[in-house]
C-alpha cells in the first residue's frame, strides 16, 4: 500500500510549525501505524531529515503515552483502540492521511507530534489517591467489596491516562479523565474516607490547569480506547455536588 | 577487589530468617530519615513502590522514569495477574508451597532464601494493594477471587481483568502521586540515567540526560536504587515496550556491578507472531488463556495451510497434553515455548511464516459458552483480533514464543544491595528470584515486594552507617562522569554514517534470537561471539544519528540504547557459553534429556553466575565470579510436568 502523509512538523514549543509532506511507499496491511512512521523516520534519516518526533512506548495501548490526531480524529479511526492499536489495514490504499499531536491548550507541545500532558499526573496529585501508608492495610478480605461495585469500579480504572478525551472536546475538558479516577476511588468501601476532599481538590487543579468544562458533547467517551463511559462525568458531578453540599452545611 | 561473594543470607532456620533479618536489621530514626537523600530509578512497580514507600517514612527521594509519567512504566502491560499464598480457595496452598513451586519452577537456580521471603511477604502485598483501591476481580460475595494460572495447581493468582499489571502500577503510581504532592518525593520524568557515580567506592550519584532538552546533569544521593527493568529488547523483537532497556544496569555494571546470570531470560510461549519486517515489537497473549485453550499443531505437514476449522481432530497433534498429560496446556512457560519451536521446526508450524501453533478455544465455547470466555478473555480476545484482523471465537488463535522477561539482572545480597555499596536492585532489574525461569504471576510479586517490604526494611543497614557522607555534585567523581557522558553523546552524533539504527538493533536481534534464543549451542554461541564485536565496530563507523545532543532528540535516546545492547549482548552470549548445562530457560542443546527436556547439572552449576566487568573502558572477557547455591528445605529434582 502506498499513502501520502500529511504530518506537523514544529521543531520546538516557540517556533511555528507547520504541516509537511512526506511519502509512506510499499506499506503491508499488517503494519500499524506507528510502525509506518518509523519507516518513514528511517528514509528521513537515510536522506540526512530530521526524523518526525512521536510517541510511543508499550505498543499494545496500555501504557497511554502515544497520542496522535489522525484526519482529525484523536487515535485515528478505529475505536475503541490506541493509536498504536491501529493497522494501514484500516486505510484506503493510496489515500492522503493527516497527522497532528493531541491538541488541548494544557498540553503544550514539545516537538513535532509530542506533547507534554504533566497536567493529567497533577490532577491525580491533587487527591486521585487513597492514604494507604505500606504496612498498615488490614487482611485484604476483611471488607468484602459487592462484585457490582469492584466491576464498576475496574471499569472506570481501566483509563489508560492518554489525554485523547481533553484533546476531543471541543472545551479541552479533562472530565473524563477525572471522573474515571473519582469514580474508581468512590465506588470502593476503601475510597470512602477521603471521598469529599478528593473530589474536590481533583476538580480545582483539573480547572488550575486550564482544562474547559463538560458541556456533553461526548466526543470524550468516542475517542476514548479504554471504553470510558461518559455516565462517570455523570458520577463525578453527584460526587462534587455531594462534597459541595457537604461543606456548605459544614460537615 | 572482589573477593568471594556473599549472599548475606540470614542464619537460622528458613522460615524464620526473614524475622530475624528484620530483627536484627539496623534503623534509621526518624529524625534522620530527611537527611538522606535516596535516587530511585525507574518508576514501576518496583521503583515506584520503593519510592512511594521510602517518601512514606520521611526519606527524601528523587524519582527518575524515561516515560512522560510515572504511570507509563512497562510494568502496566502485565496482563495475567499476581501469586500470593494467601489460600483464599482453601486448595491447600501455602507460603512453602508458593515458595516451593517458585524455586522448582526456576529449575533450582535462584537462593532459597529470597525465594521464601517472597513467597512469605506475598500476602502482605495484596492487603497493601486492596487497601490501596487495586479493583482486584471479586466473587458475588464481594471476597476477592482467585484463578489458577502458570501451570500452579492452586488458585492462588488474583487478578483484575486482564489488566492486573496497569492496576497494581496504577496503585502504586497514585501513591506515588501522594508523595510527590506532599514533597517528600521529587519526580524527574523523561529523565534517562546515562552512569552511576562512584565516590570512595559507594553508589552516591547518577548522571542523567533531560530527554525533552538534552540537557546534561548530575544527581547526587546518600543511596541509588536502581528499578531499571529487564533487557529483553537486547533482542530486538521482544514484548517489551520500545525504550526498555540495559542502559542503568549495564552503565553499573562497567562501573563495578556484578551481572549476575545474564544468560538467563524467558521466552514466552504465546505471543501474537511476527508478520514481517516492519514489526517493531511482539504482543504477549496472556498465558491465563492456556487454562481454556488447547494448543495443537497438524499431524501432517502437509495438512498446515489448510483452514484449522477443516482439519478434524484425528488430524491434530495437541502436543503439550500428549507430552505432559498432567500438565497439558499448562505446562510452563519454557517448555511449552521449546515444545512450539520443536513441532515448528519439524515443518508443522502455521500461518504465512510457518513459525505459529493454534491456540484453539472451540472446545471451551462449547463446554463453558461463548458469554463465559468473552468475561475471562475478552479483552485478549480484542487486542487479538485488531493485531491479526482475526476473530478468535471462531477461529483459532495462532501463537508463538517471543522474548519476555529476563530473569538475569544485576546481582544483590538478601539486602538486594548489590557488590557496590549504596547500589539497590530491585524488580527485574536484579538477578535473585527467579532462577532460570519465572512463573506466571511472579513479576508483579517481586516488584511489589521490593518495593514496599523489602527495601525499605534493609536499605537501613547501609543507611545507617552514612549519615552525612552524601558528597555534592561538585565533587571531581561527578565531574569526570558527568564529562564522560558527554563525551559519548558528543561521538555518537559524530558518527554521521549511512546505516539507520533499526538495521544494527534488527540484526543484532535476529543473530542473538537465532544463537542465543529458545535452545543454544556452543558453536553457535561462539559464532555470535566472533560476530557481535564486528557487529559494535561497524555501529560505530556507520551509524546515522542525526539531529543534535541538546533539544529533544529520539535518535539519540535509541543510539545510546543500542550501543550498549551491542555490549552487552556478548556478555549474554559469554554467559550462556558458560554455563554448560540446561536449566529452566536455558537450553543448552548438548544437554538434555532422552526425552527432550532440559538437563541440569547440579554438581557443576549450582552456582550463580556473576560477571564483573574488566578492562578499562574496553570491552574484554570479562571475570567470572561464582557464588554456590545451597539448597536445605528443597530436593533437587528432575523437573517433571509430565
Amino acid at each position: 500500500m502506498n499513502f501520502k502523509l500529511k504530518i506537523w512538523r514544529q521543531a520546538d514549543p516557540k517556533s511555528k510549525g507547520k504541516f509537511a509532506t512526506y511519502e509512506a511507499r510499499n506499506i503491508s496491511p499488517d503494519t500499524s501505524f506507528l510502525e509506518m512512521l518509523d519507516m518513514v523516520n528511517d528514509e528521513l534519516t537515510e536522506r540526512g531529515e530530521a526524523p518526525i518526533a512521536f510517541d510511543s512506548d508499550c505498543r499494545e495501548g496500555i501504557c497511554g503515552t502515544c497520542a496522535l490526531t489522525i484526519n482529525g480524529q484523536a487515535h485515528g479511526p478505529k475505536h475503541p483502540a490506541a493509536v498504536c492499536q491501529l493497522y494501514m489495514r484500516s486505510f484506503d490504499d493510496g489515500k492522503t492521511i493527516t497527522v497532528e499531536p493531541f491538541r488541548a491548550k494544557p498540553f503544550p507541545l514539545v516537538r513535532d507530534l509530542v506533547i507534554d500532558r504533566s497536567a493529567l499526573d497533577r490532577i491525580v496529585q491533587a487527591g486521585g489517591f487513597i492514604a494507604a501508608r505500606a504496612g498498615s492495610a488490614p487482611e485484604a478480605n476483611s471488607i468484602p467489596v459487592p462484585k457490582h461495585n469492584a466491576d464498576l469500579a475496574m471499569e472506570a480504572a481501566a483509563c489508560i491516562g492518554c489525554g485523547a478525551c481533553a484533546a476531543a472536546c471541543p472545551n479541552a475538558s479533562a472530565m473524563l479523565f477525572t471522573a474515571a479516577k473519582v469514580s474508581h476511588l468512590a465506588f470502593l468501601p476503601q475510597g470512602a474516607p477521603e471521598r469529599t476532599s478528593r473530589v474536590t481538590k481533583m476538580v480545582r487543579q483539573m480547572d488550575a490547569e486550564g482544562f474547559g468544562n463538560c458541556t456533553n458533547t461526548y466526543e470524550c467517551e468516542a475517542v476514548c480506547p479504554a471504553e470510558i463511559s461518559a455516565s462517570f462525568i455523570a458520577k463525578l458531578n453527584r460526587e462534587y455536588a455531594r462534597a459541595i453540599l457537604q461543606r456548605s452545611v459544614g460537615e | 577487589m572482589i573477593g568471594k561473594l556473599d549472599g548475606k543470607i540470614p542464619p537460622g532456620p528458613l522460615e524464620q530468617k526473614w524475622r530475624n533479618h528484620k530483627n536484627n536489621s539496623r534503623l534509621v530514626s526518624p529524625n534522620n530519615r530527611r537527611k538522606f537523600e535516596i535516587i530511585v530509578v525507574g518508576s514501576g512497580l518496583a521503583g515506584g513502590s520503593a519510592a512511594a514507600t521510602l517518601g512514606e517514612l520521611g526519606y527524601r527521594v528523587k524519582c527518575f522514569c524515561y516515560q512522560d509519567s510515572p504511570r507509563r512504566a512497562h510494568s502496566v502491560a502485565a496482563q495475567g495477574g499476581i501469586n500470593a499464598a494467601k489460600n483464599y480457595q482453601n486448595d491447600g496452598d501455602s507460603v512453602f508451597r508458593l515458595f516451593y513451586d517458585t524455586i522448582k519452577g526456576g529449575d533450582f537456580r535462584s537462593r532459597e532464601a529470597n525465594v521464601y521471603r517472597l513467597a512469605e511477604v506475598s500476602n502482605l502485598i495484596i492487603d497493601q494493594c486492596t487497601e490501596q483501591g487495586v479493583p482486584f476481580a471479586r466473587e458475588y460475595g464481594g471476597l476477592l477471587a482467585n484463578r489458577s494460572f502458570g501451570g500452579a495447581q492452586v488458585s492462588r493468582t488474583f487478578y483484575a481483568r486482564g489488566q492486573t499489571g496497569q492496576q497494581l502500577l496504577l496503585g502504586a503510581y497514585q501513591a506515588l502521586c501522594r508523595q510527590i504532592a506532599l514533597g517528600t518525593v521529587k519526580m524527574f520524568p523523561q529523565t534517562e540515567m546515562l552512569d552511576l557515580v562512584l565516590v570512595d567506592g559507594h553508589a552516591k550519584g547518577i548522571i542523567t540526560r533531560n530527554l525533552c532538552t538534552g540537557e546534561i546533569n548530575a544527581f547526587a544521593g546518600d543511596a541509588v536504587v536502581l528499578a531499571t527493568g529487564g533487557y529483553g529488547n537486547v533482542f530486538f523483537l521482544s514484548t517489551n515496550a520500545r525504550g526498555c532497556n540495559v542502559t542503568a544496569t549495564y552503565r553499573a555494571y562497567k562501573r563495578g556491578a556484578l551481572f549476575g546470570n545474564p544468560c538467563f531470560t524467558q521466552i514466552h510461549p504465546t505471543c501474537i507472531p511476527v508478520t514481517g519486517q516492519h514489526q517493531s515489537k511482539l504482543t504477549l497473549m496472556s498465558e491465563s488463556l492456556r487454562n481454556d485453550g488447547r494448543v495443537w499443531v497438524p499431524k501432517r505437514a502437509e495438512d498446515c495451510s489448510k483452514p484449522p476449522n477443516d482439519i478434524p481432530d484425528a488430524d491434530r497433534d495437541y502436543y503439550l497434553e500428549r507430552k505432559y498429560p498432567s500438565f497439558g496446556n499448562l505446562a510452563p512457560r519454557d517448555i511449552a515455548s521449546r515444545a512450539a519451536k520443536e513441532v515448528c521446526d519439524e515443518g508443522r508450524g502455521v500461518g504465512p511464516s510457518g513459525r505459529g501453533v493454534y491456540l484453539d478455544f472451540a472446545d471451551a465455547i462449547s463446554r463453558l459458552g461463548e458469554d463465559t470466555i468473552r468475561e475471562r478473555y475478552g479483552n485478549l480476545f480484542d487486542i487479538y483480533q485488531k493485531i491479526s484482523a482475526e476473530d478468535a471465537y471462531k477461529t483459532p488463535m495462532r501463537i508463538y514464543p517471543a522474548v519476555h522477561y529476563t530473569m538475569g539482572g544485576l546481582w544483590v545480597d538478601y539486602n538486594l544491595m548489590s557488590n557496590i555499596p549504596g547500589l539497590h536492585v530491585i524488580g527485574e532489574a536484579n538477578f535473585s528470584d527467579h532462577g532460570a525461569n519465572r512463573l506466571g504471576a511472579s513479576a508483579l510479586m517481586q516488584g511489589l515486594a521490593d518495593g514496599y517490604f523489602v527495601l525499605p526494611y534493609t536499605l537501613p543497614n547501609y543507611l545507617a552507617g552514612q549519615i552525612g557522607k552524601r558528597p555534592s555534585t561538585d565533587h571531581a567523581e561527578f565531574k569526570r562522569v558527568e564529562s564522560e557522558v558527554r563525551e559519548r553523546v558528543r561521538k555518537l552524533l559524530e558518527v554521521n554514517g549511512d546505516r539507520t539504527l533499526t538495521l544494527f538493533h534488527r540484526e543484532l536481534g535476529l543473530l542473538l534470537w537465532d544463537k542465543c534464543g529458545m535452545t543454544r549451542n556452543a558453536a553457535g554461541l561462539r559464532e555470535a561471539l566472533g560476530k557481535i564485536p564486528e557487529l559494535r565496530d561497524e555501529f560505530w563507523k556507520k551509524v546515522r544519528v542525526p539531529g543534535e545532543g541538546e533539544s529533544y532528540n529520539q535518535s539519540l535516546e535509541r543510539a545510546g540504547r543500542i550501543a550498549d545492547f551491542l555490549e552487552f549482548a556478548e556478555l549474554l552470549c559469554i554467559d550462556a557459553l558458560e554455563r554448560d548445562e540446561s536449566c529452566g530457560g536455558h537450553f543448552r542443546e548438548e544437554h538434555q534429556t532422552p526425552d527432550g527436556e532440559a538437563q541440569r547439572d547440579d554438581e557443576n552449576f549450582a552456582a550463580v553466575f556473576a560477571w564483573e566487568f574488566q578492562g578499562n573502558g574496553k570491552v574484554e572477557r570479562p571475570k567470572l565470579h561464582r557464588e554456590p547455591l545451597h539448597f536445605e528445605a528443597v530436593h533437587l529434582s528432575q523437573r517433571s510436568y509430565k
